[in-house]
């Protein structure tokens, strides 16, 4: 059976302007039975990347506190540091294999690797990824996909080295089955018109092909700003087979949960879940469904935001899925 | 993703040599200075030249140019850094409209990220 975790990227609104801590956010995942921490260092631990034995000590200290474990480190690469030139391939895998020290430093077997990242620079830090004990698993982010020919080639990579520490690591917003209520809600608040809002959302229910959406808006319908921005967000909203996911699983140790919003019933309006953890289930996946909430930056325009509510709701929502297809969810 | 909360309310002051304010990052995480492109500061309609513009945080100042070669010092997430102008004529009393536009280069994206954020605010 899966686990349940949370991304402290799920309360960026409420770190971000220094409404809670990271301590509040893993006192709060606690205490809704999240117990697997996923952290993105560039953005909880200040200094990054000189981090001091001292703060390392502190962030294992805090899990102990709070009977939590750090789950998955989502780094990131800076190929653009420079204006005047790109990374080149050694510097980027310095990068990556500095990141693999510190995860490995914070006792993290799980790294989430961008998903812009080049099979081949991956390939080179496999070595430092066994050595390390790091899962590198490249984001599969909307609109790449399980069995996007970009994905493949990690998976190939993967297959012929034989190496278990490099693979995948899938952002659910690839199974987003029925448009965002909070992005309607966000364009129509921005001036977007009602009849082609209400048009944009029945051929993403149709699944037709983005490209025939944005044409039909921006030209021939003659949307305006909001209109056209509103149907260009389809080009990162597909929709792919949830049971696809079953096949995948022994190139993958943790999931994003992403999510955009919870309704009151403890439902996600978006996001397949109902479709996707049935096949979690049923394949004996066991590692953590990590809640990414990225709804804040849809609504904070309208109110405030309440990340605890969503994500709480949200993991109401993985306990009743998993209590519906096999043994309630530890 | 954050646009609204980028330039502090409140925080616009007049200084010896123009105006300065408080403003964060637009990102949801830190980034090196080299990756800052630009701080674009309008006051009043009238867009601030690049050259006037400093960037401060922990008693360091850096000009929009020498930010792009600072490649160990970060603006971290949520982090208030002071960005002041110098402008002929300081900053008067009273109303005024404060635009700050932020041209990040995040590697991952194919486009720069602009976040931006439009305040009126008054100053006593």
């Amino acid at each position: 059976m899966f686990k349940r975790g949370v991304s402290l990227y799920s309360f960026q609104e409420e770190l971000f302007l220094g409404q809670m801590t990271v301590e509040d956010v893993v006192a709060f995942a606690a205490s809704i039975g999240a117990n697997g921490i996923e952290i993105l260092p560039e953005q909880n631990m200040p200094g990054f990347p000189n981090i001091d034995d001292a703060t390392v000590n502190q962030w294992l200290a805090m899990m102990d506190r709070h009977g939590t474990t750090l789950t998955c480190y989502d780094m990131f690469l800076d190929t653009k540091r420079r204006k005047d030139r790109l990374m080149t391939d050694d510097e980027q895998v310095e990068s990556i294999v500095r990141d693999l020290k510190l995860c490995n430093r914070l006792g993290i077997r799980n790294m989430r690797v961008l998903v812009f990242v080049r099979p081949d620079i991956l390939e080179r830090c496999v070595p430092y990824a066994e050595q390390y004990d790091v899962h590198m698993g490249v984001e599969v982010h909307a609109p790449w996909h399980l069995d996007h020919a970009w994905i493949l080639r990690t998976i190939e990579v993967a297959d012929r080295l034989g190496t278990k520490h490099l693979g995948i690591l899938p952002d659910m917003g690839i199974f987003m089955k029925h448009y965002p209520p909070e992005f309607r809600d966000r364009f129509l608040r921005q001036g977007a018109t009602p009849e082609i809002a209400d048009f944009i959302i029945d051929q993403h229910e149709q699944k037709i092909m983005c490209e025939y959406t944005i044409f039909e808006v921006a030209v021939k319908m003659g949307g305006n700003k909001a209109d056209i921005a509103m149907a260009e967000t389809l080009r990162h909203a597909p929709y792919s087979n949830p049971k696809r996911i079953r096949d995948f699983i022994p190139y993958f140790r943790h999931i994003q949960a992403k999510f955009y919003g919870m309704a009151d019933d403890c439902t996600d309006p978006t996001i397949a879940y109902d479709e996707v953890i049935p096949e979690l289930v049923a394949g004996g996946w066991d590692g953590y469904l990590s809640s990414e909430y990225e709804g804040n930056r849809w609504v904070q325009d309208a109110g405030p935001v309440d990340s605890r509510e969503q994500v709480r709701r949200q993991h109401e929502m993985f306990k009743a899925l998993a209590a519906r297809v096999a043994e309630p969810v530890l | 993703m954050f646009d609204k909360y980028l330039i502090l309310e409140d925080s616009l002051r007049a200084t010896e040599s123009g105006f300065a304010f408080d403003a964060r990052l637009g990102y949801y995480r830190g980034i090196g200075l080299s990756m800052i492109e630009d701080l674009a500061v309008t006051l009043d309609g009238e867009a601030q030249p690049r050259e006037s513009v400093l960037f401060e945080q922990n008693g360091k100042s850096w000009s929009l140019d020498a930010m792009e070669e600072a490649y160990d010092d970060r603006w971290e997430f949520g982090s208030i850094a002071t960005i002041s102008v110098t402008r002929a004529g300081g900053l008067g009393v009273g109303e005024h409209s404060l635009t700050l536009k932020e041209k990040l280069r995040i590697s991952y994206l194919p486009f720069p990220l602009f976040a931006e954020d439009s305040k009126v605010i008054t100053v006593a």
